[in-house]
């Protein structure tokens, strides 16, 4: 895997109303890349439950704490074959995440909550999380299916 | 988010647009809950044509008042389900736990 180009990144705030900005921002990127618009969706749940779980748990719903969001075309491996994915990171200084409540739920059950977790599994690729520097960071990557990006793009 | 309600013979009717997110499910979840709870309504439809995006928090919501809806002995029906808000509930695998009809015609029909 390479590092990858930077597309996009956008540095925001721990507050629930900026969340469609980076819904709206995501949105556009990935159409512009060639996701189709199922995979278009997928980026965007993923990453609106990502910014979500931040919010909730790691900040405890403490507006105006920092977030960051970095966006990145890189070529990913997939059955050993280099493919073009799109990679997003996230970072908050929020408290650490408990690697063993990370499980998401089962879902045989009817109940609200712990959804999140399970959305962003189901929509990526790939999802890790890990705490460095006083930070909790989170990646994701999505695969580009189907055609290549256009050049430039 | 906005929500606005028609009321009909025993069937209120709530009209949903935008995205249901973090910053608006809470609205969306106290107009279900006063409905069902406060209200009573016999029968409970939620018209989502309008929506274009739905998290998890938005699921739960419909999730709580579903429940609420079986306390109560009422009927929630969802209608006007887009591809967005459809497949949120299929990655859920609660699509099959809510009652969804096609059409506004069909989700107040007697």
């Amino acid at each position: 895997m390479s590092r990858g180009s930077l597309l996009l990144k956008v540095e925001l705030r721990s507050n629930p109303e900026a969340l469609c900005i980076v819904r709206n921002a995501l949105g556009q990127l990935a159409e512009t890349l060639g996701f189709s618009d199922t995979d278009r969706r997928s980026v965007v749940l993923a990453v609106d439950e990502a910014l979500t779980n931040i919010i909730r748990h790691a900040y405890q719903g403490k507006p105006e704490q920092p977030i960051e969001v970095s966006c990145r075309r890189i070529q990913a491996a997939q059955d050993g074959v280099l493919k073009p994915a799109l990679e997003i990171v996230l970072e908050d200084r929020g408290a650490a995440v408990d690697a063993k409540k990370l499980c998401g739920r089962a879902l045989d059950d009817v109940r609200s909550g712990g959804l999140g977790l399970h959305f962003m599994r189901e929509s990526m690729d790939a999802v890790e999380f890990r705490r460095r520097w006083h930070r909790n960071q989170l990646r994701m990557v999505k695969l580009l299916r189907g055609s290549e990006p256009a050049e430039g793009s | 988010m906005q929500i606005s309600a028609r009321y009909l013979d025993r069937t209120t009717i709530l009209d949903v647009s935008g995205d249901i997110d973090l910053a608006s499910s809470p609205e969306l979840r106290k107009a279900l809950l006063r409905e069902l709870r406060e209200m009573r309504i016999p029968r409970l439809v939620l018209n989502l044509k309008a929506v274009e995006y739905v998290d998890s928090s938005g699921v739960a919501s419909l999730v709580e008042a579903l429940k609420a809806s079986r306390d109560t002995g009422s009927r929630l029906i969802l209608f006007g389900l887009n591809s967005a808000v459809r497949e949120v509930l299929q990655l859920s695998k609660l699509l099959k736990i809510f009652e969804i009809a096609e059409t506004e015609e069909q989700a107040v029909a007697p």
